[in-house]
């Protein structure tokens, strides 16, 4: 019954408990059951909120009794990325300097998640400040990818992926400033969806890069991703990039996938060294399904997206050696050598020396320096041109498809420990995420099989304008069918027991 | 502290010619702060008016206050500046312990309101203008208590406690471009503009601009040149002068300073200075090797303030009149010299006049009662005119029972006297006191009688022609009747029973 319990969907599992078939608390009971079970092995989670977990539960199961109207996702547990504060739950955005803290707040998705009723499981792993590729970066510990756990699970949002591939949640939260919700998805296997910048609100969502970090749905199906998406975008008011208009028909375009007609981009940049040749094969093949599904498919040129990478190299710490600095050992999370005989100059210093790691430290310098008198224009002053031409980019492409495609990252899973020393070859996994984050526009990654050289899952990234994130979904959705209908059965269906 | 070497005020200026630039920051009297929903009320307990955003929490993010915004361009339109169509905050990064996110939200190179001017009339009546570079929009910061040391620095302090409440409270930064031209009036000038500025803020209504409440505070940046030459020399910048009377000095000082400096052949040092009150001198701060990298870059957070023309132009015609004008139009309708006018404005008694003028008195008595007996009440007491337990239509009541006969000058005093000690209302003084103008004809032509019998020899010498010599007589009746008489009306008496013409 677990079993069968936890491979069930999102939409499968809401549909159950609103039909009387399953409670909320049976519900969440097996996924904290399967937690127990796997996690010691995964380490998809920082903190687990049993007891939070199953009050919430409960009260579904209430509200239920009462005859009350629930929610589309009212009773489905959910492992939320530890970047979002929860009130009363510890919040440590994967790092040592934030050990400790209780946030006396939630961020404005945390409330819309309580709102709809969605029982929050726990609060996942991820690279310090979501500064990374692999979830290796993190102060607690790497995480292992379900598919085989001597690779990593994609980063920053590892814990998220990992737990929807380990069946221990069948929704989870990321957040993508440069990949960090796609390449997780990708190498797991699993859906993920960045949405247009400004969709769901960062208010509460501890910042990385404040211009490109984003929110965004992950699941097991482009459906249960639609869902939830629903339920965590929308205007708000404390956020004033928040962008105020309808969201877009995300669920119902889940619902009706379809491709017949539609013109599809494939860019020319995304291709060549540094492509795994399984990546490749599968990323054509998804290509030619979408011909035969009735897409068009056109060739588009992006020359800019050649720099995408070295631009989010000076905005993202720039905006990060900024954001980073209220972190001082004064007002909350750790404090280090305060012993009475020194200032408060030389207790921050020491608390950051001893609460961030490398990659942060990285990062912060970089940003510092980019951000310089004299060499702001040279740095973070040509960054910004690039990511203008990047914008344009896309605009013209737009003017020719209605979405384009690519592989998400450009090779399967990579161990553990593999590239920790080569901050040039993590970055690259970002390589074809990163240009939609500096254009603000939305993406998504799903499942298009197993590379034939490793066994292991890739990602097929779908590309659409700002505001039009339905058509991510309604695309998704016709190529997830058209392939489920291939393998005769979800992807992750392969992957081996724990 | 080193005794530094001056040289005279007077030295100074016959070899060198001063340049200032004056930073006037201004609180804002929003409800509340500039990016986030916290009361900016004053005097509540430490850090009970603060919220994740002011606080810097970790994922907390800001939201810009509209009124902030609308008191950022009224002050820019009173100050004759552009208003930008489209411009943005920007991040001052920098450390401090009373800053939360340790970086403070700023304005940079796109301020809201940017070359203006403001003309400020020196107590001679002369006009001068001193052009505006710009007005920005930024946060406050949090208030740092340094405990254990002697003076409340931080050098010797065993800890620190702060206080985030005013963290965040919009504040707008006013920069002069430099003050050319002004030579010896310079300190003059400088209070003159600060003077005016402060008068500015409060007829707009945004702040209430009370620099002993830090509700507005001045640096002070100055450099000498050889009389003669173009070329700035290097300046001092002193740092929190928070009196009208402070500016003038720390000006006058950094004159004689920087004289004394450069004339015995040394350099200035480009440095913060802090201003003494107790005796109007400067101390060198820290030094500034090079310039702070502040690292300013766009924020993120918040989106471009764009204000659009209808707006501006809408907030241009709701701009109330310019205190320099208003000001020159009283002192013209009063028919007052511009010192009379400019003690008027000192002691703070203009809108009592004003207010005493619109509850009926003529202008005259109203600027006779508030700079005279009330002026001095307030001075012995050591309060504001306008703290006086007395009202304008109080004042004005008083005025109009003396213009009717109904007191002199000498029970209205009284009167006055009576208002204040709390005993009601002038006529209800006047009821409970007694104080009534004898004005029984009878009875005063018996006291008058008696006066003329009892001073035969003044009596004769009126007689003879010697009119002035009726004031004895009048202070004679006057003593008799406790005061309580007309003194014109005896005085016509008087006239009339010797038979004399007046």
């Amino acid at each position: 019954m677990t079993t069968e319990l936890i491979k069930l969907t999102a939409a499968e599992i809401a549909e159950k408990i609103a039909a009387g078939e399953l409670t909320a608390v049976e519900v969440t009971e097996a996924h904290l059951a399967r937690i127990e079970a796997v996690d010691e092995k995964v380490h998809a989670f920082l903190h687990v909120d049993r007891e939070g977990a199953l009050k919430q539960a409960r009260a579904v199961d209430e509200k239920r009794a009462r005859g009350e109207k629930l929610g589309p996702l009212a009773g489905v547990p959910l492992a939320l990325k530890d970047i979002f504060t929860t009130e009363g739950i510890p919040t440590t955005v994967g790092s040592k300097i934030l050990e400790g803290w209780i946030p006396p707040y939630d961020a404005t998705l945390t409330k819309r998640l309580k709102d709809a009723d969605v029982v929050i499981l726990g609060k996942t792993n991820m690279d310090e400040f979501a500064m990374g590729s692999s979830t290796e970066n993190s102060a607690y510990g790497p995480t292992g990818n379900p598919w085989d756990l001597t690779k990593i699970p994609g980063g920053s949002g590892g814990g998220s992926s990992a737990a929807l591939a380990s069946y221990e949640a069948p929704l989870a939260i990321g957040t993508d400033t440069g990949g960090s919700i796609r390449q997780p998805a990708a190498v797991t296997g699993t859906v993920g969806v960045k949405p247009t910048y400004g969709a769901v609100s960062r208010y509460g969502m501890v910042a990385f890069s404040s211009s490109l970090d984003q929110g965004g749905p992950c699941a097991r199906t482009v459906l249960d991703a639609a869902l939830l998406h629903e339920v965590i975008a929308g205007h708000d008011p404390l956020d004033s990039t928040s962008i105020d208009a309808p969201v877009p028909p995300v669920v119902e375009a889940a619902r009706n996938g379809s491709v017949e007609g539609m013109r599809v981009g494939v860019v020319k940049q995304f291709r060549g060294e540094g492509y795994q040749a399984g990546v490749l094969q599968r990323f054509d093949e998804s290509v030619e399904l979408l011909r035969e599904l009735g897409a068009e498919i056109v060739e588009v040129d992006c020359p800019s997206f050649d720099l995408a990478l070295a631009a989010y190299y000076l905005i993202a710490p720039s905006e990060c050696s900024s954001n980073l600095a209220r972190f001082d050992g004064l007002r909350y999370g750790l404090r280090a050598g305060d012993d009475g005989t020194r200032s408060a100059e030389d207790v921050t210093a020491l608390t950051r020396e001893a609460g961030f790691g490398p990659e942060v430290k990285r990062r912060v310098m970089l940003g510092t320096y980019a951000l310089s008198s004299g060499y702001y224009d040279a740095y973070y002053g040509s960054a910004q041109k690039v990511r203008t031409l990047i914008t344009r980019d896309f605009e013209k492409a737009f003017e020719q498809v209605d979405v384009m495609v690519s592989p998400t990252t450009p090779t399967t899973a990579f161990a553990i420990g593999e590239r920790a020393d080569d901050p040039m070859a993590m970055y690259l996994a970002d390589l074809c995420t990163i240009p939609t984050n500096l254009a603000g526009n939305a993406a998504m990654s799903l499942p298009c099989g197993l590379a034939p050289e490793d066994g292991l899952p890739v990602g097929l990234q779908i590309i659409a304008p700002a505001m039009k994130d339905d058509r991510l979904y309604k695309v998704g959705a016709a190529v997830e069918a058209a392939f489920t209908a291939r393998w005769g059965h979800p992807l992750l269906e392969e992957a081996p027991a724990l | 502290m080193t005794v530094t070497e001056l040289v005279s005020y007077e030295d100074a200026l016959a070899s060198y010619d001063p340049v200032m630039g004056l930073e006037v920051h201004v609180e804002l009297g929003t409800k509340t702060k500039m990016f986030c929903g916290c009361s900016t009320e004053l005097g509540a307990d430490p850090n009970s008016q603060t919220c994740p955003t002011c606080l810097g929490m970790p994922g907390a993010l800001p939201v810009v206050n509209a009124v902030g915004v609308e008191s950022a361009i009224k002050i820019g339109l009173a100050l004759n500046c552009e208003i930008a169509e489209w411009c943005r905050f920007a991040r001052k990064n920098y450390f401090y312990p009373d800053m939360p996110k340790n970086f403070q939200t700023s304005q940079y190179d796109e301020p809201i309101a940017f070359n203006g001017y403001l003309d400020v009339q020196l107590e001679d009546g002369e006009v001068f203008r001193v052009e505006i570079e710009r007005a920005h929009m930024e946060e406050d910061t949090g208030k740092s208590t340094h405990v254990g040391g002697a003076t409340g620095r931080i050098h010797g302090a065993s800890h620190s406690l702060l206080d985030y409440n005013r963290a965040g409270i919009p504040l707008i930064e006013i920069v002069t471009k430099p003050i050319e031209g002004a030579g010896e009036r310079a300190p003059e000038v400088a209070k003159a503009y600060v003077a005016e500025l402060r008068e500015l803020i409060k007829a707009l209504g945004v702040s209430e601009a009370r620099m002993e409440m830090g509700q507005m505070r001045c640096d002070v940046n100055l450099s000498l040149r050889p009389n003669g030459t173009e070329k700035f020399g290097t300046r001092s910048e002193t740092k929190n002068v928070n009196s009208l009377r402070s500016v003038e000095r720390a000006v006058r000082y950094e004159v004689m300073r920087h004289a004394a400096v450069l004339s015995s052949g040394g350099t200035i040092v480009q440095e913060t200075r802090h201003f003494h009150e107790e005796d109007g001198s400067t101390t060198a701060g820290r030094i500034k090797e090079e310039a702070e990298d502040y690292r300013y870059f766009p924020e993120p957070d918040l989106v471009p303030v764009a204000p659009s023309r209808e707006w501006v132009e809408e907030l241009r015609g709701t701009l109330p009149e310019l205190p320099r004008v208003r000001r020159n139009r009283l002192r013209e309708e009063w028919g007052i010299s511009e010192h009379d006018m400019q003690s008027i404005l000192n002691a703070g008694a203009v809108d009592l006049i004003v207010a005493t003028v619109e509850a009926g008195a003529d202008s005259a008595a109203a600027r006779k009662w508030w700079m005279g007996e009330l002026a001095r009440r307030a001075n012995e007491g050591g309060t504001e005119l306008a703290a006086m337990p007395i009202t304008p239509a109080q004042v004005a009541r008083v005025a109009a029972l003396v213009a009717d006969g109904s007191l002199n000058d000498k029970l209205a005093r009284q009167v006055i006297e009576g208002v204040l000690a709390g005993e009601g209302d002038p006529d209800a003084v006047v009821e409970k006191r007694g104080l009534k103008v004898v004005s029984d004809e009878g009875a005063l032509g018996a006291a008058v009688d008696e006066a003329i019998a009892a001073n035969a020899a003044i009596a004769d010498k009126i007689r003879g022609g010697k009119v002035a010599a009726a004031g004895a007589l009048v202070g004679a009746v006057m003593k008799t009747t406790r005061g309580q008489a007309d003194a014109a009306r005896v005085r016509e008496l008087i006239l009339q029973k010797l038979g004399v013409e007046g």
